[in-house]
C-alpha cells in the first residue's frame, strides 16, 4: 500500500467511525435525518463514479434509484420476497438497467448523452405511472413494518436503521476508494481528462464507460432499495426528474471526483434546506443563493476546495 | 536476410469533403526499420499515419499489420496489437501527474500492475524526465511535454512506434539525446518518424518516404532522396 493509499483508507475509516459515534449522541430528529442522508449520499456516490471520475453527465439517474426502489418494493409486495433477497434484486435491477441504457446512450456524448439519459428516465417515470394498478402510481405504497426485517434485525427500528444506512454508505465509500485507486479507475479518470488520448493508448473507451455506468447504476439501485426498506415507502416521486437533478447538485456541491464529496454535498444541501425552511417559507431562495455563492467561490465543490488548499492527496 | 513486412497499406485514400488529403497511397514497412516520412506542410503525413493507427477511417484501401488485416479494427484494438502513436499536437493528460500519464501507457501490458512503478521510472528516465514523476504534466514546459509524449510511446513497448514531429520544440541538446534514444528504441521496435528537421531525418532514417499532395512522391535511402530532382523541387527548395 502506498502512503497516499494508506492515508486515504485511514481518513475514510475515520469518517465511518465518526458517523458511528454520532449515533450515540444525536437527538432523535437528526438521527433520523442522518440515516436518510447516508442513503442518499450512497446514491450520490454512485453518481460520482460516472460524473466525477469518468466525466459522463447523466440527467437520468433517478431511473437507477427507482429501479432499485421498485425492484425491491414490487418483489416484496407482489411476490412476497423477504427483505434481503429483495434488496439484492434491487441492486441487480439498478445495474441491469444501467447496462441496457448504457449500451444505447453511450453511443452519444456530451449534450446528446444528457438528453438521451433524461429521456430514458422520463420514460421510466411514465411507465411507473402507466402501470398504476401494479405500482400504485403517484400515491405509491407502504412496505409493512413486519416485512422490513433481515433475520433478527428490525430495519424500521431507528438504531438498526442508522447502522444499516452507515453500512451501505461505508460499502459505497470503500468501493469508490478501491476503484479510483485501481488501474481501472486510472483509465476512467483518463477518459474524463482526454478521451482521444485514452483510446490511443489502447483502451476500449466504450467498454470502460459502460463499466462505470454499471457500477454507478448498482450503487444507485442499492441506495433506492435500501431507502424503500429503511423508510418503508415506495413512490413515483423518486423516479421524477427532481431525483435526477439532486445527485448532480450534491456531487457538484461536495466536489466531483473526490470520494467524500458526495457525502459532504448531500449533508450540506439537506441541512441547508432543513434549516432555512425553519425560519422562512422562501427557503428555496436561501438554498438557491447559497448554491450560487458556492458555485462562484468553490467551483470544484467543498472537498475540491479542501483538496486544492489543504489536502493535496485527498482521494 | 529479407526482413518481414510489419505493416503494409494498399490504395489508402482519405477525403475531407472535397479535399483528398491522402490519395491511393501504397506503403510497405519492414520490421525493424527506421523510416522517415517527410513532405511539405499539408502534404497529408499526419492524416496518413492517423489512417494507419485507426484514429481516422479510410475512404478506401486496406491496411495489414503483423499479418492481420486491421482495416476494420477500431484504434484501441490496433494499439493493443502493438502500434503506438505520439501526437503531433501534444496530447497528454494535463491535470494528471507524470507518473499517471506514463502508468496509463504501461499498465495495459503489465499483468495486475506488476512492476508498474519500475516501468514508469524507466520510461521517464529514458527521455530525461527522471525524478519528476510527481509533477503535474500540464506544468511542464512545451519541450518537456513533448518528451513526456515520447515516454508514453516507449512505455507501451510497441512493435511499431509512430512519432509525429517529435523534435518540435526541443533544444539542440535535447535533439541529440532524442537521436540516441531512437537508435536504442529501434533495437526492438520499428519506427515511423514524421520529421521536418532534415538533420534528424538524414541521421536516423534507413529509408525515407516523401509525400506531396496526398501521394507518395518518392521513396529511397537518404542518399537517393537527397539526389532526387522532384523531391528537391517539391520540398528541399530546388
Ligand atoms: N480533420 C480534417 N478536416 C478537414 N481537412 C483536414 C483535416 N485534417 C487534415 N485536413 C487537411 O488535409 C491536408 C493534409 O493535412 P495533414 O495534417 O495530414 O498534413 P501534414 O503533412 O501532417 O502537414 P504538417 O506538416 O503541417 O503537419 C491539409 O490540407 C489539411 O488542411
Ligand atoms: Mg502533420
Amino acid at each position: 500500500m502506498s502512503g497516499a493509499t494508506r492515508k486515504g483508507v485511514v481518513l475514510h475509516l475515520g469518517v465511518v467511525a465518526l458517523l458511528a459515534g454520532l449515533q450515540f449522541v444525536l437527538p432523535a430528529y437528526h438521527h433520523g435525518n442522518l440515516a436518510r442522508v447516508m442513503v442518499l449520499a450512497s446514491f450520490a456516490l454512485g453518481y460520482n463514479v460516472m460524473f466525477g471520475y469518468t466525466g459522463l453527465l447523466s440527467l437520468g439517474h433517478a431511473m437507477f434509484f427507482a429501479a432499485g426502489l421498485y425492484g425491491m418494493g414490487l418483489a416484496m409486495r407482489h411476490l412476497g420476497l423477504p427483505a434481503l433477497p429483495a434488496l439484492a434484486l434491487g441492486v441487480l435491477c439498478g445495474a441491469a438497467l444501467a447496462a441496457l441504457v448504457g449500451l444505447l446512450a453511450l453511443r452519444t456524448a456530451g449534450v446528446a448523452f444528457m438528453i438521451v439519459t433524461l429521456m430514458f428516465a422520463q420514460t421510466g417515470y411514465l411507465t411507473i405511472l402507466y402501470f398504476g394498478a401494479f405500482t400504485r402510481g403517484d400515491e405509491g405504497f407502504v412496505i409493512p413494518r413486519a416485512a422490513r426485517r433481515i433475520g433478527a434485525l428490525d430495519l424500521s427500528e431507528p438504531t438498526t436503521r442508522y447502522f444499516a444506512a452507515l453500512l451501505l454508505l461505508g460499502l459505497c465509500l470503500f468501493a469508490t476508494l478501491a476503484l479510483v485507486r485501481s488501474s481501472t479507475g486510472r483509465v476512467l479518470i483518463a477518459i474524463r481528462e482526454n478521451e482521444d488520448r485514452a483510446r490511443m493508448l489502447g483502451y476500449d473507451v466504450f467498454r470502460y464507460k459502460l463499466l462505470a455506468m454499471v457500477i454507478s447504476g448498482a450503487m444507485a439501485g442499492a441506495a433506492g432499495a435500501a431507502y424503500g426498506l429503511l423508510f418503508g415507502y415506495v413512490g413515483a416521486t423518486f423516479a421524477s426528474v427532481q431525483y435526477s437533478i439532486f445527485p448532480l447538485l450534491w456531487v457538484l456541491l461536495g466536489g466531483a471526483g473526490t470520494v467524500l464529496g458526495p457525502l459532504v454535498g448531500t449533508l450540506f444541501m439537506f441541512y441547508l434546506i432543513d434549516l432555512s425552511s425553519g425560519f422562512t417559507s422562501a427557503y428555496m431562495l436561501i438554498a438557491g443563493v447559497a448554491l450560487v455563492l458556492l458555485t462562484l467561490f468553490a467551483p470544484r465543490g467543498l472537498m475540491g476546495l479542501v483538496r486544492a488548499r489543504l489536502v493535496p492527496w485527498l482521494p | 536476410m529479407a526482413a518481414v513486412t510489419l505493416l503494409s497499406a494498399t490504395g489508402i485514400t482519405r477525403d475531407f469533403g472535397g479535399l483528398r488529403a491522402v490519395d491511393q497511397v501504397d506503403f510497405e514497412l519492414p520490421e525493424g526499420q527506421i523510416r522517415a516520412l517527410i513532405g511539405p506542410n499539408g502534404a497529408g503525413k499526419t492524416t496518413f499515419v492517423n489512417l494507419l493507427c485507426g484514429r481516422l477511417a479510410p475512404s478506401a484501401g486496406r491496411i495489414v499489420f503483423a499479418g492481420e488485416d486491421v482495416t476494420r479494427l477500431p484504434a484501441h484494438a490496433r494499439i493493443a496489437r502493438g502500434m503506438a502513436y505520439t501526437f503531433q499536437i501534444t496530447s497528454i493528460f494535463a491535470a494528471l501527474s507524470l507518473y499517471d500519464n506514463v502508468a496509463l501507457a504501461a499498465q495495459r501490458r503489465l499483468a495486475a500492475g506488476e512492476g508498474l512503478g519500475a516501468a514508469v521510472a524507466a520510461a521517464l528516465g529514458r527521455v530525461g524526465l527522471a525524478g519528476r514523476a510527481d509533477q503535474t504534466a500540464g506544468d511542464l514546459s512545451y519541450g518537456h511535454q513533448r518528451l513526456l509524449e515520447i515516454a508514453m510511446g516507449l512505455a507501451q513497448r510497441p512493435r511499431l512506434l509512430i512519432l509525429d514531429e517529435p523534435t518540435q520544440g526541443l533544444s539542440d541538446a535535447e535533439i541529440e539525446d532524442f537521436i540516441a534514444l531512437i537508435r536504442s528504441v529501434a533495437r526492438d521496435a520499428t519506427i515511423l518518424l514524421i520529421e521536418h528537421n532534415m538533420d534528424v531525418v538524414m541521421t536516423l532514417a534507413e529509408r525515407i518516404t516523401v509525400m506531396d499532395f496526398g501521394a507518395v512522391l518518392a521513396e529511397g535511402t537518404p542518399g537517393e532522396i537527397k539526389a532526387d530532382r522532384a523531391v528537391r523541387i517539391a520540398y528541399l527548395g530546388g
